[in-house]
């Protein structure tokens, strides 16, 4: 018996150690919708490989950004075998100062470039807008917030749908973990950055769509993609988080997802220049939706 | 001659056998030591271990995980003492109580227990449990203006699940040790006059408590090392462990943050995994010592 038990508590430990190799998490809140059109440009790319463009392209930047900068490398490098694309996700920040040093192409950022960056010679190529969605239960009576509303959930200091037009309902906070790029975006948005209470912290977007569904009185957050009517979107300040006002400004969680070059694009290497070609393309176009953003126009 | 090489061969494919465990075990000790320790200096002991604020993403970042290790304590003694209970009074039905074919049949529906795969609970603790949970929360804070509402996401929940998931190794463990109980022990008891009932409580029991602690110990090691079905059900908010609180425990803590963690946070994940593991070798070595005794 004695035995058995250690070489159970083993296998566990070994199991435990390898999936947290795997990255386990992500790789399960990473799959859906998108694997399946990766899988139909593949096929579509597969034949019409182009060999003749050559050279490597060096990416930097937001962790918010590598579902996207990882979809763009991989496509491109089936499509251009004779290209390099890598990417390292330190940061925006970092990311942009790489670029501007020199050590990689493309500054990888999920804010506006600020002005200092601009003056340092950073040119702000908007490649897709990021778009989150506030959801209720559906049979939630509230339908829209203000943003302070919105963060007063948020830090708990509004509890009850009462307090801001709702039914008699207590409010169940729903987030997503800490480091994930969603919960990222919609702290620093909203100005919450860090003071969230949450009540529910769940790792992936489907968990949290389904406990929202589930939960009266539930309220969480969502990248735009994954909406459905098993769940209630939320107006804010009056505005719909449609990808009409997220393209116009008008929705407030929303961020540009930039990528910058050191100069007009017209300056970069040939590789970088058909980067952003094939990103402007119907394929590259289908690539952003697919990773849950919307096109810019 | 061809005897004596088959011989030779078996030996050595046992011997590598039996080695591949431990060097299993000492690689995993070794992996998980080189991983967990930077991060208790970076971070500082103290502040790591009993500081109570995890905000690992933060501008000026905070790693306590107080709470998270109280949680997996408070945890998985409340589901021992709701599981022991039942577990024990299981195995004296089937031991002592239970016609054969009543046995027959309470027996494997207890085995399969161990054999249902832990999302599984999780997937009904969430379908049965958690909506239960939240209708009690409504009823019990209604007038309360600090608690933080779950949903029913909390720590019983997940303790009533890991409360189930004991019950097969308990059970099992225990009744065996009932079984071995001599059977003029009981008879002597019943001899002198007493019940049948006084006889469990007064001698089988007390006789069998060497094997009974196995079964406890090792339902703790269980409980400790469970991820899947308590993520599930707890919330995962890092919070003092108090029954209608979201909780997050060591084991829910590495899983629910791993996909994205970076720098020292992914250290300090590992680190948590440390802290589980020293849990675990402390459960192990308290085994040893009851078995020891018991020689």
């Amino acid at each position: 018996m004695k035995k058995n038990t250690r070489i159970k508590v083993l296998v566990a430990l070994g199991l435990t150690v390898c999936i947290l190799g795997c990255h386990a998490a992500k790789a399960i809140s990473e799959t859906g919708n998108q694997s399946q059109t990766e899988a139909e440009l593949e096929s579509s790319e597969r034949k019409q490989v182009n060999t003749s463009l050559t050279g490597t392209i060096t990416m930097a930047g937001s962790t918010s950004m590598e579902k996207l900068a990882n979809a763009l490398a991989e496509s491109f490098m089936t499509k251009y075998p004779g290209v390099t694309v890598t990417a390292e996700f330190t940061g925006s920040s970092a990311g942009v100062g790489a670029m501007l040093s020199g050590s990689v192409d493309i500054g990888l950022s999920s804010r506006n470039l600020n002005d200092g960056e601009k003056s340092s010679g950073a040119v702000e190529n908007i490649v897709a807008i990021d778009g989150i969605a506030v959801i209720t239960d559906a049979s939630n009576e509230a339908a829209d917030l203000s943003t302070e509303q919105l963060a007063g959930i948020y830090t708990g200091a509004i509890r009850n749908w009462r307090e801001v037009g709702g039914a008699d309902e207590v409010i169940v906070v729903i987030g997503r973990e800490a480091g994930c790029g969603t919960r990222d975006s919609f702290e620093e948005l909203l100005g919450v950055k860090d003071i969230c209470t949450y009540a529910n912290e769940l790792n992936s977007t489907g968990a949290v769509m389904a406990r929202v569904a589930a939960t009266p009185g539930a309220i969480g957050y969502v990248s735009l993609d994954v909406l459905d009517d098993t769940v209630r979107t939320l107006s804010l300040d009056g505005i719909e988080p449609t990808g009409e006002n997220i393209k116009a400004g008008r929705y407030l969680l929303c961020r540009p997802f930039v990528m910058a070059t050191n100069g007009e694009i017209s300056a970069q290497s040939e590789a970088v220049q058909e980067m952003f070609v094939y990103l402007k393309s119907e394929e590259g176009q289908e690539l952003i939706k697919a990773v849950g953003l919307i096109v810019p126009d | 001659m061809k005897n004596m090489k088959i011989e030779a061969a078996a030996q050595a494919i046992f011997t590598v056998c039996a080695f591949l465990s431990v060097i299993a075990v000492a690689s995993i000790t070794l992996y998980m030591i080189a991983n967990g320790v930077p991060a208790l200096f970076k971070v500082g002991i103290k502040e790591l271990l009993f500081s109570t604020v995890w905000k690992p993403t933060a501008a000026e970042p905070s790693f306590g995980i107080l709470y998270i290790i109280l949680t997996s304590v408070i945890g998985t003694a409340m589901a021992i003492l709701i599981g022991v209970p039942i577990a024990l009074l299981t195995a004296v039905f089937l031991a002592e109580v239970a016609p054969k074919w009543l046995a027959a049949f309470v027996r494997p529906a207890v085995e399969l227990l161990a054999g249902i795969p832990s999302v599984i609970y999780g997937l009904l603790g969430m379908m049965i449990l958690n909506p239960l949970m939240y209708r009690w929360e409504l009823r019990l804070f209604h007038d309360s203006d600090t608690h933080r509402f779950t949903g029913g996401s909390n720590l019983l929940s997940a303790v009533l699940v890991l409360a189930v998931m004991i019950l097969p190794t308990v059970v099992s463990i225990s009744e065996a040790a009932l079984r071995a109980v001599p059977q003029e022990l009981k008879s002597s008891s019943m001899a002198l006059g007493a019940s049948h009932v006084q006889t469990i409580f007064k001698v089988t029991i007390p006789a069998a408590k060497q094997g009974i602690i196995t079964g406890i110990v090792l339902g703790v090691g269980r409980a400790l090392g469970e991820a899947m079905a308590i993520s599930m059900v707890s919330g995962n908010g890092v919070n003092f462990p108090l029954p209608f609180a979201s909780v997050r425990f060591l084991t829910t803590a590495i899983v629910s943050e791993m996909g994205y963690a970076g720098g020292v946070h992914r250290q300090v994940l590992f680190t948590i995994g440390l802290v589980l593991f020293v849990f675990i070798l402390l459960v192990n070595i308290a085994l040893n010592a009851v078995l020891r005794k018991g020689e």
